[in-house]
């Protein structure tokens, strides 16, 4: 018995729609499984991580609040994902920019800075966040590196950068030796909404980029481009598309929305600096861009249905003692599922008897050396510009039907 | 002992584990998978490995434990990838992402507790000669486990049927599948190993490296074994001497922070990241473009019929 893959005639638009739902549940169905086996009520689970949460005005408040970073960060995400361009980055460009921005919040420190101070911290944010995010393009675009692993290394530096800064140059010298800033000023502390509460101006943030992505990635010539970029490189050069430029310009979005939802939270949630401001929003942020179809009102969606696992899974480890990793595995259990559902959107997947479809009996040896001989060719073609590095990411494997490899 | 000895010593113990990890994701990746995922095997493989040390107060045990978890980490990638087509990228990352949660919780009740270190080999004599002795005759056996794995891979890419038939599979799967060759099938075994050594090398960290076991303990090692496959062009000879140079530049950092050099702490422990992205850079103007690199390489194949 085995499992095998047919690409469906036509995709529909409900189970398009469907897919993420499904994944979202059957993620559910594994993880009570797990609680299960641990000796805990899967049901008692349940009713703290979802029905608590949504039933407390308190808690919906903090929905919001958590939602912020992730939307923020995924609707950056999603400007590389369309490209086909993995940024992994997010959690480093997010830290760089709170550090940016957090330098001008101590600059002005106790001084009688005007209300300038904050709007000029979030711009630092974004300008933090999307240097930090052109690195990994800049070394991909000039010299053909990988993004992946780069942008991921550059994530354990910044977090080195800013233990330095809040252990040394920048830790309060009245803060009895504990690692962290001075509180910043009222000057360089976001606005709440609604007066008190919790909330703050960083999710209207998240709201304004949400809907200016669906307006550039809908209605606009660079949404367009990253799309053929992303789904067809060769005819994206074909159509004059600069694929360098487009490079630059996602990491910097996507760095520089990073960087902003790294400056709300420290200036909006935390109020100062210390060497860890991030429950790892900017990997979350991942399965939040895939769990809303890359489309920033599905990233709306999914950002609140994340940031519900971050809560439920909070108020878990108080009222059931259940650790807080069980709420990161559940985010990689999700992901998985939902890059699962996603195939399965486009491939009827068939369990048949064992013997049936099977390729036929190998080839004596001299033939496959030919097979390892056509990659020569085979390689010459498609690897020409499309995947500047070995590590680089898979030609076609966004495009639902894009049967990778086989164009050659 | 002279103090460079025992530099050379703990330098073969640093880059052992990056060997053994290196090694299985270059075997996935010749043939034609990218599996992000090494980080959350090995996590998954020092966690699982420590706590059924532990549980069963056997280090055999323990690196049994810790292969079938990084294996069975490795069957969840396969399904997703080989079953269901899906993104190899996404999914290596949502692996790292659940290896390290889950790690997580299999390891908390196990914070605190320690092993005894395990035995080093002992060839009477010859592990006494001076200045080399200890280095090459007084290992333990995973430093010998780590270099008969990088011969065996390298003979098995390079002489056996299987492994051409892997390669083929690797360089460009439609030809592979049209002669014939189980491109799935093949796939998936290669997948499994590379599990089973990340979750080898993952237990060597906590039962020989640090012998404790505590969250996040992998610090970034499976993402630098990817970049060490890249690095070695996908060649396991070269895997080796990689391993090796990123073993060293680590300990030397760790022995520049005991040093008081001056240099903030950070800075140095940031030595091993930085260092990863100038090589690859280095690499890439030294290469031009892409050398070695599996046809292949991250896409997914479903079977035209």
């Amino acid at each position: 018995m085995r499992l095998e893959l047919a690409p469906r005639a036509e995709v529909s638009r409900i189970a398009r729609v469907l897919a993420p739902v499904a994944a979202f549940l059957v993620a559910f169905l594994i993880a009570g499984g797990v609680i299960w086996l641990m000796g805990r009520s899967p049901l008692a689970a349940f009713r703290v991580y979802v029905s608590g949460p949504l039933s407390d005005p308190w808690a919906l408040q903090e929905l919001v609040v958590k939602a912020t970073p992730l939307a923020l960060i995924a609707i950056g995400l999603t400007y590389c994902f369309r490209a086909n361009l993995w940024n992994i980055g997010a959690e480093g460009q997010y830290v760089m920019g709170a550090v940016l921005g957090g330098w001008l919040a101590l600059r002005t420190h106790a001084s009688d800075a005007g209300p300038w101070v904050w709007p000029a911290m979030m711009l630092l944010g974004i300008a933090g966040g999307a240097l930090y995010g052109l690195i990994p393009a800049l070394l991909r675009v000039r010299f053909g590196v990988s993004e992946i692993l780069t942008s991921l290394m550059l994530v354990y530096v910044a977090q080195l950068v800013l233990d330095y800064l809040t252990r040394g140059p920048w830790r309060d010298p009245k803060g009895m030796n504990f690692p962290q800033s001075v509180t910043f000023d009222p000057s360089a502390t976001l606005p709440q909404l609604f007066g008190a509460g919790r909330l703050h101006v960083g999710a209207l943030f998240a709201l304004v980029a949400i809907l200016a992505t669906a307006f550039v990635l809908g209605r606009t010539l660079f949404g367009y481009r990253l799309r053929v970029t992303g789904e067809a490189p060769r005819a994206a050069r074909f159509g004059g598309f600069d694929a360098k430029r487009t490079t630059l310009a996602v990491f910097a979005i996507s760095g520089g929305l990073a960087g902003l939802a790294g400056m709300s939270e420290v200036s909006g949630q935390i109020g100062q600096l210390q060497p860890s401001i991030s429950p790892g929003y900017g990997f979350t942020a991942i399965t939040v861009a895939f769990l809303g179809r890359l489309n920033p009102l599905g990233i709306l969606a999914a950002s609140l249905a994340v940031a519900l696992t971050f809560i439920g899974g909070e108020s878990a480890q108080i009222l059931l003692k259940l650790p807080l990793d069980l709420t990161t595995a559940f985010q990689g259990l999700l992901l998985l599922c939902v890059l699962g559902a996603d195939a399965l959107v486009s491939y009827r997947l068939r369990i048949v008897a064992r013997g049936g479809g099977r390729p036929g009996p190998p080839l004596p040896e001299g033939e496959v050396e030919t097979a390892v001989a056509v990659r020569v060719r085979g390689h010459g073609l498609a690897g020409e510009g499309a995947t500047p590095h070995p590590v680089a990411p898979p030609r076609d494997s966004t495009s639902p039907s894009g049967r990778g490899g086989n164009v050659p | 002992m002279t103090p460079l000895e025992a530099i050379l010593l703990t330098i073969v113990t640093a880059s052992t584990p990056l060997l053994i990890a290196a090694i299985g994701e270059l075997v996935a990746e010749r043939a034609g998978v990218l599996n992000l995922g090494v980080e959350g095997m090995m996590a998954m493989g020092a966690a699982c490995g420590f706590a059924a040390a532990i549980g069963f107060d056997s280090t055999a045990a323990g690196v049994a434990t810790a292969i079938l978890a990084g294996a069975g980490m490795a069957a969840i990638f396969a399904f997703a990838v080989l079953g269901l087509a899906a993104n190899q990228v996404g999914s290596g990352l949502a692996l790292t992402i659940l290896g390290l949660g889950l790690s997580g919780l299999i390891g908390a009740p196990f914070v605190g507790a320690r092993r005894d270190p395990i035995p080093h080999l002992h060839v009477p004599g010859l592990a006494d000669l001076p200045g080399i002795g200890r280095l090459l005759f007084g290992q333990d056996a995973f430093v010998y486990v780590a270099l008969a794995l990088a011969a065996a891979v390298a003979l098995f890419l390079n002489r056996s049927r299987a492994g051409l038939t892997l390669r083929a599979v690797g360089e460009n799967h439609v030809s592979a599948h049209v002669l014939g060759l189980p491109v799935l099938r093949t796939r998936f075994l290669a997948i499994l190993f590379g599990g089973a050594c990340a979750g080898l090398a993952g237990v060597y960290l906590s039962l020989v490296y640090t012998r404790f076991w505590s969250p996040g303990m992998t610090a970034g090692r499976g993402w630098i074994a990817l970049a060490l496959v890249v690095f070695a062009a996908w060649r396991p000879a070269y895997a080796l001497a990689g391993a090796y140079l990123f073993g060293a530049a680590t300990v030397l950092q760790l022995h520049a922070q005991a040093g008081q050099i001056g240099l903030p702490s950070q800075l140095l422990s940031a030595v091993p990241y930085l260092a990863t992205i100038l090589t690859l850079v280095l690499l890439s103007i030294g290469r031009g473009r892409a050398v070695g690199a599996p046809g292949s390489l991250g896409a997914p194949f479903v079977p035209d019929r």
